[in-house]
């Protein structure tokens, strides 16, 4: 289970700490704003492209739209 | 899946977009609400005077000023009306709880809202309520029209 972050500055810190930056919208909601050095990895796709798109010996923080 | 460090960012992109932090993507191209606000606009605290204020708004040729507490949260707004009511605290005369705006929101959507509402102007905050500056209409049908312009522009440039 993901840890669950809800602190922004949580956040910028695992940015910093080079956590791989998840956005798990469709192409064109990402291509519109994403957070900064965020990859496009929609929820469909997780399971058969993450091991090759992610490090798994970084970090990984993941984000939708919102909690809805 | 193999992957052990996971985080999730439960309240997402909007949040981040509502505090105005930075972004990458199409929509940073196109002027949003944070961009064309004013950032240097005048602020008070609601425990001055009106005549304090006054001096100090009309001084930088400002009709307006925005009332913030410590956090420079936005507490109230001043037009010009209120900064004529001299003797009087500021908190006795603000509007309290003005109309805010997130600075993601796109200048079009700010310049129609506006318009339609008659607004000269109003705060642009982040979503913890802290001022990011005052935007007004003016502005805002400025660079809606010309964000329009470009568009159109670039589309007759299309082969």
């Amino acid at each position: 289970m993901p840890h669950e972050v809800h602190d922004r500055d949580e956040v910028q810190a695992l940015i910093d700490r080079g956590a791989q930056v998840v956005e798990v919208l469709g192409a064109e909601e990402f291509e519109a704003d994403h957070l900064p050095g965020a990859i496009n990895l929609p929820l469909r796709k997780i399971e058969t492209e993450a091991r090759d798109r992610l490090d798994p010996a970084r970090p990984v923080l993941v984000y939708c739209s919102d909690s809805g | 899946m193999g992957f052990n460090d996971v985080y999730d960012y439960v309240d997402g992109k909007l949040d981040w977009l509502a505090a105005g932090l930075p972004t990458e993507g199409t929509n940073t191209l196109v002027p949003r609400a944070g961009d064309v606000a004013r950032s240097d606009a005048p602020t008070c605290r609601m425990d001055e005077t009106i005549d304090d204020v006054q001096e100090r708004v009309k001084a930088g040729g400002w009709d307006a000023c925005v009332v913030v507490n410590d956090e420079h949260v936005v507490m109230g707004l001043l037009r010009s009306k209120e900064l004529e009511e001299k003797g009087r605290p500021v908190e006795h005369v603000m509007r309290p709880g003005p109309s805010t705006f997130r600075p993601h929101v796109s200048i079009l959507e700010m310049a129609t809202f506006m318009r339609e509402h008659d607004l000269k102007n109003s705060p642009v905050t982040t979503s913890d309520g802290r001022l990011v500056g005052l935007l007004y209409r003016e502005d805002a049908e400025r660079e809606a029209h010309e964000s329009h312009s470009h568009d159109d522009h670039a589309a007759g440039d299309a082969p």
